[in-house]
């Protein structure tokens, strides 16, 4: 997943969302080493403070661990990585809950309506 | 001591009475990238100029790790000029010899390794590359040092998106940690990710300090819309 960063949000919590699906997605895999600060900061063109920032709180989260010397690798709890994707998936849906009652839906018609619509995908 | 710059009462007067600073009160801490935006004429060259040593305060006084502008505060301050200072018929190896010569923290490998990456030739005269590789070079030359303070003045002006791009990845990955990076531009939109904190200058005075993310947070809004807000004509 690219780094498409809204301007309008606080940036390190955007960067710990595309952490958090590239290893979901399985671009980091369990006990795999990620790329340091600074090449992820380049990478992103973002501050490495800030890439720091929010490498600390996916520390935090447990879903990276930090090694001694070698930097930090992504969990092989596939539990919590796991947990992190339902996670992930809940936000989504209540975000589009949320627009669709804006529109005026009520539960079954948005429900009736993914039914509709998701059999097509 | 921990501020890397403190600046105190700085007010710079030019002949015939044009007040470009109007006693200026910052403190700039190290480890940070910060963004001294303004519009055309705020002062953010003056400023600039007073930290490198180039011009001299009216009133007021500028520290850099405790010390007055001087030699000693030169040889730790790595400075972007706007405008090109080198000589057109100088060859990019002579440059780096240049640079070698007058700054004992110059790492030509580090120079070499950058100018390999973008296939310029250390053969190459500087009268034939094109503007966007001149302003590479400089800047190439400017990340060399291993200096405490860089300030760039308008780095990325006039320069094409993708060279924008790299001048910025150049900056991240090449300045050290407990340096500062202090760049002036008002292109805030393409920088503003980059930034650690802003500092806001009109009319010769700051008028915000502050970081990226508060303002994001507080605000609700881009470093760059809030800048237009402020700004407003």
């Amino acid at each position: 997943m690219a780094w498409n960063l809204n301007s309008d949000r606080p940036i390190y919590a955007q960067l710990i969302e595309v952490i958090q699906i590239r290893i979901i997605a399985g671009s980091y895999k369990p006990g795999e080493k990620i790329p340091s600060v600074r090449e992820l900061a380049a990478e992103a063109g973002v501050n490495p403070n800030t890439m720091q920032k929010a490498l600390s709180e996916l520390e935090r989260s447990g879903l990276v661990t930090s090694v001694r010397t070698s930097g930090r690798v992504v969990t092989e709890d596939m539990e919590m990585i796991r947990e992190t994707r339902n996670c992930l998936a809940r936000e989504q849906v209540h975000e589009f809950i949320d627009k669709m009652k804006e529109l005026g839906y009520k539960r079954e018609e948005v429900v009736r309506l993914l039914e509709q619509e998701g059999g097509n995908e | 001591m921990n501020e890397l710059v403190q600046v105190r009462n700085l007010t710079k007067v030019y002949e015939k009475k044009k007040l470009a600073l109007n006693s200026v009160n910052l403190n700039i801490p190290r480890g940070k990238i910060i963004g001294l935006l303004g519009p055309n004429g705020s002062g953010k060259t003056t400023l600039i100029k007073l930290m490198s040593g180039l011009l001299v305060a009216t009133e007021g006084e500028i520290l850099i790790n405790g010390s007055r502008p001087g030699p000693e505060t030169k040889a730790q301050v790595s400075y972007l000029p706007e405008r090109t200072y080198f000589q057109s018929g100088m060859k990019v190896r002579e440059l780096i010899d240049f640079f070698a010569d007058f700054y004992e923290d110059f790492r030509p490998e580090r120079a070499r390794e950058l100018l390999a990456n973008l296939n310029i030739e250390e053969n190459a005269t500087l009268r034939t590359l094109s503007k966007g590789t001149k302003e590479k070079v400089q800047l190439i030359m400017v990340m060399s040092r291993d200096a405490q303070l860089y300030v760039l003045d308008e780095p990325i002006a006039g320069v094409d998106p993708a060279a924008r791009d790299y001048i910025l990845r150049t900056i991240i990955s090449n300045y050290n940690e407990n340096a500062t990076v202090l760049i002036s531009t008002h292109l805030i939109s393409d920088i503003e990710n980059v930034l650690d904190e802003v500092i806001f200058i009109r009319d010769g005075r700051v008028i915000l300090q502050d970081t990226v993310e508060n303002i994001r947070e507080k605000k609700g809004k881009s470093v760059d819309a809030y800048f237009r807000e402020v700004f407003a004509c």
